[in-house]
């Protein structure tokens, strides 16, 4: 019965990880492809939708600051062509002029100078003591003097603070004057500071030279990045935006987005840093990432719990299989041993029935005068005896083995199981008793009628029984007979707490002519018979058995029949 | 034991056993005959009657069934008794239906298959004497 365990078993583990494969790559590989192809689009169209944002974003501010910028100057031409040389050469006239501004425009302007063509500022309104100031040499004063106006780049100038000035040019006389006004750099700062998005978005504006004009929030080194190359990038609208992605410095990789301002002379710069700028997007990339890490694992698990109990059904199936076969071999094995054993038993009875008569002769013939008087006469009676008495036990094992090998014989009928177990008990309980054995039942009521050879079925509990008894002879024991209904059958359990069956043994204990038992105890042919009888009867005979622990029978007995027979009533 | 007057035919294909069954019945002072075969038999009863056959049933040729068929068709006066090597209780049961006195499982017991044949050819008594005194009442008539 134990042979299942020593059959080569299939590589389970090699199906099972195959298995687990197929599973995981099947329902992975779709997903993770559907997840890259929206992901990658999502993308995309994400950074689509950030470039177009911050290009209008800076737009936006390029036409404020450009506005700005205009609006300045044109206040400043206004003042120059309404009033005169003369009369804006007077301080209190410029410093009048200087107050009007900044009631109707704010603090932007921060002062106002006049100064003629030789460079000499002739009058000043403003905070600083400019007055009669010399800016021949200045550098913005030959551009001024040149350009009918100009916005000059961010520089210290005389008074040593950074800011930008505002030039008109103008003729009276003949001579070319020029009225200049400084704006307020922290109120131009601030309309580019004012830029901020996220938390790494600023803005910030240079000149061609790349000076920066406003002060960034971020240190920003002109110098690298992408910037001298917005300079030299010839735009087709003056409105054109450009954006690139690059790595800084510091190893971030940044947005940056540049518009012209001021017809080309200055830059608007704005950069980001492209993890704050996409925090959104990295955001649901996190989201997918988490989903299919989980996703993954959840399929992965499922793969292993789904394989796992594949691979056990397989195995567990593989081994009924095998299970079966040896079943079928040894019922067959069984079949042709049986109809060997009844060849044996009328070829064997024959001799063994001479044997016997020449014996009986022989006793015959010593009861004559002449061998009365012989002084072995007594060994001749012993021998003959014991030949009488072999030939008896020859005689016992044949018909055994025609009984084994018997076709059919005992009528079928009715039997109420429990109470034959119960008989069966009564009848050892002597012999139990002799052993020193308790025997204990535990039956189910009610129990189904059988429809089987009654005797049949004696015979085999009989058998179990005294089996039992046998094994427990010398030790004594407890011996547990049992019956319930289990499905189709009915099961009988006979067990004993003896010796135990030895493994090796226990695959051979139905075999016929095996037996553990001193030669002449027994013919090895019970439980052959028994397994017969139960097979005959469609149900199962099966043992387990631990040395030193016991052995127990469970013997299975269809009700299938029954319940056949009972349909073929109910339809006739 | 006295010498009962009744006959006995022993049939069985084993001539040893045969032989000595022969020897140690006729020690016992039976009037006891043997012959190897079912056919030999039917032959032998023919110029020989018997009061009892003592007949196997596994024999080569005709079986022990056949023959004893043929023996009741002759004279049904005759009693046989069936021995068999084979415990199939069919056979023996057939062969009582078909007319047998009795049947012995062999190795027999030498004892019991003389205490057989004397209560056999006693039942053949019985039914000979039922039979004359049926045809005294009918011929008083």
């Amino acid at each position: 019965m134990d042979k299942s365990k020593e059959t080569k078993t299939t590589d389970y583990p090699a199906f099972f990880r195959k298995r687990i494969f197929i599973i995981i790559a099947v329902s992975i590989t779709p997903m993770i492809l559907v997840s890259g192809i929206i992901l990658y689009q999502f993308n995309r169209s994400y950074h689509e939708k950030v470039h177009a944002h911050l290009a209008e974003l800076v737009l936006k501010h390029k036409q404020n600051i450009d506005g700005f910028l205009v609006e300045k100057l044109g206040n400043i031409r206004v003042l120059a062509k309404t009033f005169s040389f003369e009369e804006l050469s007077d301080e209190s006239f410029l410093r009048d002029r200087l107050e009007m501004l900044q009631r109707g425009y704010g603090p932007v302007f921060v002062d106002l100078g006049v100064i003629n063509s030789q460079g000499l500022q002739v009058a000043y309104a403003g905070p600083f003591k400019l007055g009669k100031a010399l800016y021949s040499t200045a550098g913005w004063f030959e551009t001024a003097i040149k350009n009918e106006y100009v916005i000059s780049d961010v520089f210290l100038g005389l008074r040593g603070l950074p800011h930008f000035i505002v030039t008109v040019r103008d003729n009276w006389k003949g001579e070319s004057w020029i009225i200049r006004a400084t704006i307020d750099f922290v109120a131009f700062n601030n309309l580019v500071g004012n830029i901020r998005v996220g938390e790494t978005g600023f803005a910030f504006i240079m000149n061609r030279e790349g000076e920066l004009q406003t002060k960034p929030l971020f240190d920003v080194m002109p110098d690298k990045g992408p910037y001298l190359e917005f300079m030299k990038t010839k735009l087709k609208e003056k409105d054109d935006v450009q954006i690139v992605e690059r790595k800084d410095a510091f190893g971030n990789k940044n947005i940056y987005v540049a518009a012209f301002l001021k017809g080309g002379d200055w830059l608007l710069v704005y950069q980001q840093r492209a993890s704050d700028a996409f925090s959104d997007f990295r955001r649901a990339l996190r989201v997918a990432f988490a989903i299919i890490i989980l996703g993954g694992l959840a399929i992965t698990s499922m793969a292993y719990l789904l394989s796992t109990r594949m691979a056990y059904r397989v195995a567990r199936m593989d081994k009924e299989r095998q299970m079966m076969d040896e079943q079928i071999v040894e019922t067959g094995k069984l079949a042709s041993v049986g109809e060997l054993a009844a060849g044996i038993a009328h070829e064997i009875n024959n001799p063994v029935a001479i044997m016997v008569e020449e014996a009986g002769w022989i006793e015959d013939l010593l009861e004559e005068e002449d061998f009365k008087e012989g002084k072995n006469l007594d060994e001749f009676e012993r021998a003959l005896k014991q030949i009488r008495t072999q030939g008896k036990r020859c005689k016992d094992i044949t018909y055994k083995l025609l009984s084994f090998a018997r076709k059919t014989d005992s009528r079928i009928q009715e039997v109420h199981l429990n109470d034959m177990l119960e008989e069966l008990v009564a009848i050892s309980a002597q012999r139990a008793r002799y052993s020193n054995v308790t025997i204990n039942t535990n039956f189910q009521s009610n129990l189904p009628l059988l429809e089987v050879s009654q005797s049949e079925l004696q015979q085999v509990f009989l058998n179990l029984i005294n089996n039992a008894l046998d094994a427990m002879e010398k030790t004594g024991g407890k011996l547990e007979m049992s019956s319930k209904v289990e499905g189709d059958y009915v099961v009988v359990g006979v067990a004993d707490n003896g010796p135990g069956i030895a493994k090796a043994n226990l695959s051979r204990i139905f075999d016929p002519f095996f037996t553990t038992k001193q030669v002449g105890k027994g013919t090895g042919l019970g439980l052959s018979i028994c397994y017969g009888i139960i097979k005959k009867m469609g149900g199962e005979i099966e043992v387990r058995s631990t040395v030193d622990v016991g052995t127990t029978f469970y013997v299975r007995i269809p009700l299938a029949k029954e319940k056949e027979k009972e349909e073929v009533v109910a339809t006739t | 034991m006295g010498v009962d007057g009744f006959r006995i035919l022993l049939v069985d294909d084993e001539v040893e056993f045969l032989e000595t069954l022969v020897k140690r019945m006729k020690k016992r002072g039976m009037n006891v005959s043997a012959v190897k075969s079912g056919e030999e038999a039917l032959e032998r009863l023919a110029h020989d009657p018997v009061d009892v056959v003592v007949l196997d049933v596994r024999m080569p040729g005709m079986d022990g069934i056949q023959t004893l068929r043929e023996i009741k068709r002759r004279d049904p006066l005759i009693e046989v008794i069936m021995l068999t090597g084979h415990a199939s209780l069919e056979v023996a049961v057939e062969g009582m239906e078909i007319g047998a006195f009795d049947y012995l499982m062999k190795p027999i017991n030498i004892d019991d298959l003389i205490y057989k044949a004397q209560d056999a050819n006693k039942k053949k008594e019985i039914q000979k004497e039922k039979i004359r005194h049926m045809e005294g009442v009918e011929s008083e008539e």
